[in-house]
């Protein structure tokens, strides 16, 4: 398989996410969708990182995951606030801190 | 046409009569170093330094014996003063100047201002009459001050301007002159202002601090200027080098003095504030508002004869100042129903005699000198008197309400009547001795200046026989229960009985032999004035003059007084009693454009300067408020605008590599 069809499915992966930040209201999907376009650049930092023969793309990889382990610690804990808070998940309701 | 040029063409219509026949140049010997009295020279000063210090610093604490210690001070350098008179006075005359370098005070480069100290002949005149009219004021003070809660301040500042006066007339050099200048500015402006409570004194104290300001700029500008083209600025230096500087420097240096001396003198037209400055207590308007302080401006121009002698420009524009405020200060005079402020004009009239012969030249310088002193005794005794008459009169100043005081005021009313008839030069009283010459060297110079002398002389006359009729004779326009006037304390009558005596034997014996001219001869030159007309016509038409000024006064005040000023009077009344309006064309020509100048200018930082920084900042405020529009509080809006952007990014870098 030729590194194009990793980045084709990279890019079609990260595209549905970004739709799905973008018209879903549920927060919990918007994070899922937030996950998606995460995982769809780690694709795309591995296809590379195998085509180029060396290991910085994984290693760029696994930084990502971190980085993404620590925002889904940080996220859920925000939303599940908001929820206990406004017995909602939609993200367009909470706007206190608007103009 | 410049106002240099205007000088030149009024000193060169009036004609300079050659009197280079017998004149004597100053002698140019370089003073000694101090030694043995002479050493103590420092402490003439540091003595009232240090009682104005421990008084200020002690406060409250030396408010029981502060008048006390403020008043040895002033007495402790005056037998210093004494000491040192008599050790010069067994010297030969070339040995008499001697110096005291205390420490450098400014050393940068060829720049040195050293802390020196200068007794000659000139000066030990000054520090005696400061001294010595110093301490008899400050006796004064102690009667006249008792009861004041504000005594010990009082004697501080007295001390205070004791010791600036001092330095000012014993610095050797411009700059150190200059710190003794505004030493008395500033001790003058406390005093002025002493009842700070009273706005009226206030306001006279800032006035007097603004316009002595106007003439300290005059100062600066003459240091900075000899400095310049000089070198130098000590006596010595500027005396030996002033040859060597172009006329027009000669002049300028020149014209910069005489501008400081009309601010600290109040010659015109720097003559408004002195006026007002009679608002101080009345030992302060004797001490400094007319024994002292305000003859600093004829110490300057005499002790700076080597820059007058060489510009007739300069020395025509002294004469003239002189001339006019010895007119303007006589008249004013003469309108005055205040006593304090009537001896005020006549304060004003007397120095402008000073400045006129010191106008003349060699021919003047001495005589200046003489009537400065001889005028430091019997105005400080008028002045004195007035307090006197002022105390027992439950602070009443309106002559309109004395009269027939001779019975209750015995030793007031002949200790003034003395320092009356000295100032109108009445034989044998100190003031004909002076005066007399100061008008034969007039007519030295030439008839008018020689006429306004004259003329000056019976106006005198006039308004000081006013005053004294108004004040001692006639009938009582006060009445028992109200005034309750009675004779002062015996701390106030004995200053003003020495005073009286000085007024009546000061004159002859300083006149004794020429021994007056002996002594200054060396600092300031002399000539003899070839007058246009015989000396003793010249003598006997004052003596006339002023007999003739004195009966009308005499007759005209003698008998009914109205308690309040008529108002059918002359303009000319009209105009002496505003001051000759000197403080409205000071208000037309200074203030109110002024005031223009920096209304225009508030108005232009109001509206253009701050117009320009407001209307940036309410631009970017106005943009920001439409922005903040943006943050609609809708988290997927905010992603769109992430996506959009990044998808452009992505989007141009595409195009660009393409």
């Amino acid at each position: 398989m030729s590194t194009d069809h990793y980045i084709v499915l990279s890019a079609i992966l990260f595209s549905l996410g970004a739709l799905g930040v973008l018209i879903r209201r549920n927060a919990i999907v918007v994070f899922m969708c937030v996950e998606m376009m995460l995982n769809a650049s780690n694709l795309a930092f591995v296809a590379f990182s195998r085509q180029a023969g060396n290991l910085d793309g994984q290693t760029i990889a696994f930084f990502v995951m971190i980085v993404a382990a620590a925002e889904v610690v940080i996220g859920l804990a925000i939303i599940v606030t908001i929820y206990r808070t406004r017995r909602s998940a939609s993200i367009d309701e909470p706007n206190l801190m608007k103009y | 046409m410049t106002f240099s040029t205007v000088l030149t063409s009024l000193a060169t219509s009036i004609p300079l009569e050659e009197h280079s026949s017998d004149v004597i140049a100053p002698s140019v010997n370089t003073p000694a170093a101090a030694s043995g009295i002479f050493t103590l020279m420092f402490l003439l000063i540091a003595l009232p330094a240090l009682g104005a210090v421990l008084l200020l610093l002690l406060g409250r604490r030396s408010d029981k014996w502060g008048h006390l210690l403020g008043t040895l001070m002033p007495i402790g350098s005056f037998g210093l003063a004494v000491a040192m008179y008599f050790a010069m006075l067994h010297r030969p005359a070339a040995d008499r100047p001697v110096t005291q370098h205390l420490w450098n005070w400014i050393d940068v480069g060829s720049f040195q201002a050293p802390f020196a100290l200068q007794l000659d002949q000139l000066s030990i005149c000054f520090v005696l009459l400061i001294t010595g009219v110093g301490s008899l004021i400050h006796i004064y003070s102690i009667g006249y001050m008792k009861g004041d809660p504000h005594r010990r301040k009082f004697f501080a500042y007295l001390n205070l301007f004791v010791a600036a006066m001092l330095l000012l007339v014993l610095a050797d050099n411009y700059l150190l002159l200059y710190v003794g200048w505004e030493g008395v500015g500033l001790a003058s402006y406390l005093l002025i202002g002493f009842y700070i409570y009273k706005p009226s004194a206030a306001v006279a104290a800032k006035k007097a601090f603004v316009v002595n300001r106007v003439g300290d700029v005059g100062l600066s500008i003459a240091i900075m200027l000899m400095f310049v083209t000089l070198g130098t600025f000590t006596f010595e230096g500027v005396n030996e080098k002033i040859g060597s500087a172009s006329p027009t420097a000669t002049t300028w240096i020149g014209l910069a003095l005489l501008l400081a001396a009309c601010g600290k003198s109040a010659q015109f037209p720097l003559q408004s504030w002195l006026l007002d400055a009679m608002e101080g207590p009345t030992p302060v308007s004797a001490l400094i508002h007319a024994a002292t302080m305000v003859t600093a401006g004829v110490y300057l121009i005499v002790r700076s004869n080597a820059i007058f002698d060489l510009s007739n420009t300069a020395r025509t524009a002294v004469l003239i100042i002189g001339a006019i405020t010895l007119v303007m200060g006589a008249i004013i005079g003469c309108a005055k129903d205040d006593i304090k402020k009537a001896l005020a004009g006549s304060t004003m009239s007397q120095i402008g005699y000073m400045v006129l012969a010191a106008g003349l030249g060699p021919i003047g310088y001495v005589f200046a000198i003489f009537h400065l002193l001889m005028h430091g005794m019997f105005k400080a005794d008028l002045f004195l008197g007035a307090g006197s008459v002022m105390h027992g009169m439950h602070d009443e100043l309106d002559m309109r309400r004395f009269g027939a005081l001779r019975k209750v005021m015995v030793v007031t009313f002949v200790t003034f009547t003395f320092g009356w008839l000295a100032i109108m030069g009445v034989p044998p009283f100190d003031g004909f001795y002076s005066k007399d010459k100061i008008i034969e060297s007039a007519f030295g110079q030439g008839w008018v200046p020689g006429l306004v002398a004259l003329l000056g002389a019976g106006v005198t006359a006039f308004y000081m026989t006013r005053m004294w009729t108004m004040t001692f004779t006639g009938k009582a326009r006060w009445t028992e229960q109200n005034e309750h006037p009675h004779e002062a304390s015996k701390w106030m009558l004995f200053p003003m009985i020495v005073l009286a005596i000085l007024s009546l034997v000061g004159g002859f014996t300083l006149a004794w032999g020429n021994s007056i001219e002996n002594w200054l001869t060396p600092v300031t030159g002399f000539a003899h004035a070839e007058t246009v007309l015989p000396e003793k016509i010249i003598s006997y038409s004052t003596l006339a003059l002023v007999a003739l000024g004195a009966l009308i006064a005499y007759r005209q005040y003698r008998r009914d007084v109205p308690l309040t000023a008529p108002q059918h009077v002359s303009a000319l009344t009209v105009a002496a009693r505003n001051d000759l309006y000197g403080d409205a064309v000071n208000e037309a020509v200074f203030m109110r454009p002024g005031q223009w100048l920096t209304r225009s200018l508030v108005y232009f930082d109001n509206k253009g300067i701050d117009g320009v920084v407001n209307g940036v900042a309410a631009t970017f405020g106005g943009l920001s408020g439409r922005m903040r529009r943006l943050q609609s509080g809708f988290a997927r809006s905010y992603a769109l605008a992430m996506v959009v952007g990044a998808v452009l990014v992505g989007a141009s870098l595409v195009l660009v590599r393409m």
